[in-house]
């Protein structure tokens, strides 16, 4: 993927890279003539597309640890539930809890989280618009 | 507008680079490796992880150093199969293959996950299969690359059905590996293993035998001397339902010369 300042008939150059935490990626390229930027921005899907070819945009800082891939990706065990975290999800009604379960997990899954706790649960819910689960 | 080949100013992502120095490093680690060969059937259920596992026992037990590679990433067998109960169970903080029976060397996915865990990734569960044969890739690239496989005399790789994890592998090894092929006798398991050995020759690889598996039970059919005579290939060995180890030796002895290493002294 290359970027093209089209008034300047200039090949940008790279930037800086920015990963916000939520799956999401942003990439800046700058032309070398005119100065103009432009960031390119990942959705969580094209960002973990670049991220499975062991790949990093703007270049690798430090070299590429063993099995980098498989301990940064691959879920090696399941996702655990905090005592309390289970207390509260107790108090979802038992036809729903199963759905809710699975919502939560799939939203920590998705995030590398290891452990579901009441925060978590609450930045899920304002995130997935769940509110009352 | 200029086009894509035409921007030739260097990449400061240097993504092919990053893309060459995988492929380096994996011809590094196996730089002391003699010959890989691909343990595969375009047929699931044939038994190819046994074969792999029993071979590879019988090759360590005539003196060679043999290491497994288990690239069935979603059904991963071969740690139940060459497990050592006496050996430490290995964590894999190091990138080193675990010692297996018979000094076999090995690597799993199956090493990584839960006892009954299925294979997942971190990552948006909608549409991942955009990214999750990629990601499979990666991790197979990282098994040959990162695990320090040392000095062996043969690697053999234990794959899935079908044929996607060859043609991954042979992108990754920048080389087809050798193939034995794995089959049971019926017409069923001959047409599917056909297109695999086909895709194999079209591909560049040394099609080094058949082994027919769960000969002279239930399973009726030719389908090892057929695919023999078709693709001009030995017949390695027809492994009965159930084998001795002497089966298991036998195969192994008829390996060498097909794989060019020096038969062991007696």
């Amino acid at each position: 993927m290359k970027f093209l300042c089209v008034e300047c008939d200039q090949q940008m150059a790279f930037a800086e890279r920015q990963l916000p935490g939520d799956g999401t990626l942003a990439a800046t390229f700058k032309c070398p003539k005119c100065g103009r930027v432009v960031a390119m921005l990942t959705n969580p899907m094209e960002t973990q597309l670049v991220s499975s070819l062991g790949v990093e945009i703007g270049g690798r800082t430090v070299p590429a640890e063993p099995f980098e891939m498989v301990h940064a990706n691959v879920v090696t065990g399941g996702t655990v539930w905090s005592s309390d975290a289970q207390e509260r999800l107790s108090r979802v009604p038992s036809f729903v809890r199963g759905m809710v379960k699975k919502i939560y997990g799939d939203y920590a899954k998705e995030r590398g989280i290891t452990e579901i706790t009441p925060a978590v649960m609450d930045t899920a819910r304002a995130e997935l618009g769940l509110e009352g689960m | 507008m200029r086009t894509y080949h035409q921007l030739t100013d260097p990449d400061r992502s240097g993504l092919a680079d990053q893309i060459g120095a995988q492929r380096k490093r994996v011809a590094e680690r196996l730089a002391g490796v003699r010959r890989i060969v691909a343990v595969m059937s375009g047929k699931g259920g044939v038994g190819k992880s046994y074969v792999t596992a029993h071979l590879a026992r019988a090759l360590a037990r005539g003196g060679r150093s043999i290491g497994v590679l288990d690239a069935d990433l979603n059904g991963p067998t071969i740690p139940g199969l060459l497990r050592d109960s006496h050996a430490p169970r290995t964590t894999h903080e190091r990138p080193e293959p675990t010692n297996g029976m018979d000094g076999v060397k090995y690597v799993s996915m199956g090493q990584f996950l839960e006892d009954g865990a299925p294979l997942a990734f971190t990552g948006p569960s909608a549409e991942s299969f955009v990214w999750r044969g990629a990601m499979e890739a990666s991790a197979l690239r990282e098994f040959l690359g990162d695990v320090e496989w040392g000095d062996l005399d043969v690697l053999l790789l234990d794959l899935p059905p079908g044929m996607q994890r060859y043609i991954e592998l042979c992108d990754i090894l920048g080389t087809p590996p050798a193939v034995l092929t794995v089959t049971i006798p019926t017409p069923e398991s001959r047409d599917a293993v056909r297109r695999a050995m086909r895709a194999a020759v079209e591909r560049g690889s040394d099609l080094l035998g058949i082994v027919e598996n769960m000969v002279g039970g239930e399973l009726k059919g030719s389908a090892g001397a057929d695919l023999a005579l078709e693709f001009r290939t030995p017949v390695l060995a027809r492994i009965p339902w159930h084998p001795s180890p002497d089966d298991w030796s036998e195969l192994a002895s008829r390996l060498p010369q097909p794989l060019g290493l020096r038969p062991q002294a007696p």
